[in-house]
């Protein structure tokens, strides 16, 4: 079993590296939605300072929602979701796997890229820490959820509205709490209740998540 | 004797019974919305603090626990289609969705009534208000998954799938007050201390409560008896009740 979740991360990331334009594409959707805020709301420093954190989570949140329907789309096309359906290792394992070269092809540059932008919200250099850890904790949570989204909406038409409107609210409390951790850093809280709440989160999301996910593989592709 | 307990989940059987109980509960629904109405506008008293506007409640409160109390139902139906393989189940699931939206579109809409003169401002993002926003979008997520499936088993079991994740949210709208109580009063109704509202005002409430309810079992029925009806298109029984009834 350990086995074959490596090679489908290896396959799944190898993947990746050949076409990395996709991966590029998400990067640059995150940069250039988290730089329009600016725009559309005015540079002043005080104003940027405060909705920073929240720009930046909600920006990585639509980044990694758009990149969602990849997960299964070209397994489903070419019917290697089928054959990994048919074969001995469970199904959740398959799919677990997937969801986490998904979040480290997807997720972890953005995680990876958020300090620098949020040097352009002028955030002060004490609470980029905090950021940088909650969209750490979060985004693998967005992939997990996301991931039973993209697995109900496979093959289907009109597939990308869609999983924005199963998806989104789904999100809702990590975005509360994610953003808050940021918040509460700023005010002097310290996030560290935030933090682990996300944690807790994304433990709960890693142990059913995945298992929902193949239920809902089975129902699309029958 | 043993009792068959899946005699209604056929739809053959299921329909004609659900006519039946449609008319009972819509009969009900009717009568104590009449009575609830007239206790809540005519007999219960002015508030000293806010005047005729906490009239709302009489709406706004059945309308809130319903919106919650059906999503939990639809989860229900739906968790035992995915269990049983029943087609009935799922069939009801899809008939509670737009009920159970219409409600909460309802408790969104008379509470930012009540809130304007009574907070001043339309709405606020209080957890409470919040939470029932996300879940007026599950409902709509259901729905618009089950559109998109051209499949009706598949949608069933899609949308099924999703109400079970959704349901997640539920419990969390009613905890909510509790763990960020911000600008949203607590709840004013508890079984296990006394009520803080006069008697009356609490008896419309419940009244109107009950008529809600019975119109959301009315509703549900009707049309959970129109998507048999559409389902079963071209079997014998649903030939022969069309051409009776054409």
């Amino acid at each position: 079993m350990i086995a074959a979740l490596r090679c489908v991360i290896f396959r799944d990331l190898l993947l990746a590296a050949r076409r990395n334009s996709d991966v590029l594409t998400v990067v640059l959707f995150f940069v250039i939605v988290v730089s329009l805020f600016p725009l559309g709301i005015g540079p002043d420093p005080k104003l940027l300072r405060t909705v920073g954190p929240g720009v930046l989570w909600v920006a990585a949140l639509l980044a990694s929602m758009l990149a969602l329907g990849r997960v299964f789309a070209a397994d489903h096309a070419d019917g290697t979701l089928e054959q990994m359906m048919l074969g001995a290792t469970p199904l959740g394992v398959i799919v677990a796997a997937k969801v986490f070269a998904h979040w480290l092809v997807t997720g972890l540059p953005l995680v990876l890229i958020s300090p620098v932008l949020a040097l352009q919200f002028d955030l002060p250099r004490e609470l980029l820490g905090v950021l940088v850890l909650s969209l750490a904790l979060g985004t693998p949570v967005l992939s997990l959820i996301g991931a039973i989204g993209a697995a109900l909406t496979l093959g289907l038409r009109g597939a990308g509205a869609l999983l924005a409107l199963l998806v989104l609210p789904l999100y809702v409390p990590v975005l509360v709490i994610g953003a808050g951790a940021a918040e509460a850093a700023a005010t002097g809280l310290g996030g560290n209740a935030q933090l682990l709440l996300l944690a807790a989160m994304l433990i709960i999301a890693a142990a059913f998540a995945p298992w929902a996910t193949a239920a809902a593989l089975r129902i699309s592709v029958e | 004797m043993s009792i068959n307990w899946f005699k209604y989940s056929s739809p053959q059987t299921f329909f004609p019974l659900a006519g039946t109980l449609a008319a009972f509960f819509g009969t009900l629904a009717a009568l104590a919305c009449a009575v609830g109405l007239y206790i809540g506008f005519f007999v219960a008293p002015t508030d000293a603090q806010q005047g005729e506007s906490y009239r709302i409640i009489f709406i706004h409160v059945p309308a809130a626990w319903m919106s919650m109390f059906l999503y939990v139902v639809m989860a229900f139906w739906a968790g035992v289609g995915l269990a049983f393989n029943t087609r009935l189940s799922g069939m009801m699931a899809s008939a509670i969705a737009p009920t159970g939206a219409l409600f909460t579109f309802i408790a969104l809409w008379t509470g930012s009534l009540w809130g304007k003169p009574t907070w001043g401002t339309w709405w606020v993002w209080d957890a409470r208000l919040t939470s029932e926003l996300i879940l007026l979008f599950l409902y709509f997520g259901f729905m618009a998954l089950q559109a998109a499936i051209d499949d009706p088993r598949r949608a069933d079991k899609a949308g099924a799938l999703l109400a079970l994740v959704g349901v997640v949210n539920v419990p969390i709208i009613y905890f909510s007050v509790k763990w960020w109580n911000t600008l949203h009063q607590g709840a004013s109704v508890s079984l296990s201390k006394s009520p803080t509202m006069a008697t009356t005002m609490l008896t419309a409430m419940l009244i109107m409560t009950f008529g809600f309810w019975f119109y959301g079992i009315a509703a549900v029925l009707l049309r959970a008896r129109c998507i048999v009806l559409e389902r079963e298109r071209g079997s014998e029984w649903t030939t022969k009740y069309l051409r009776a009834a054409a």
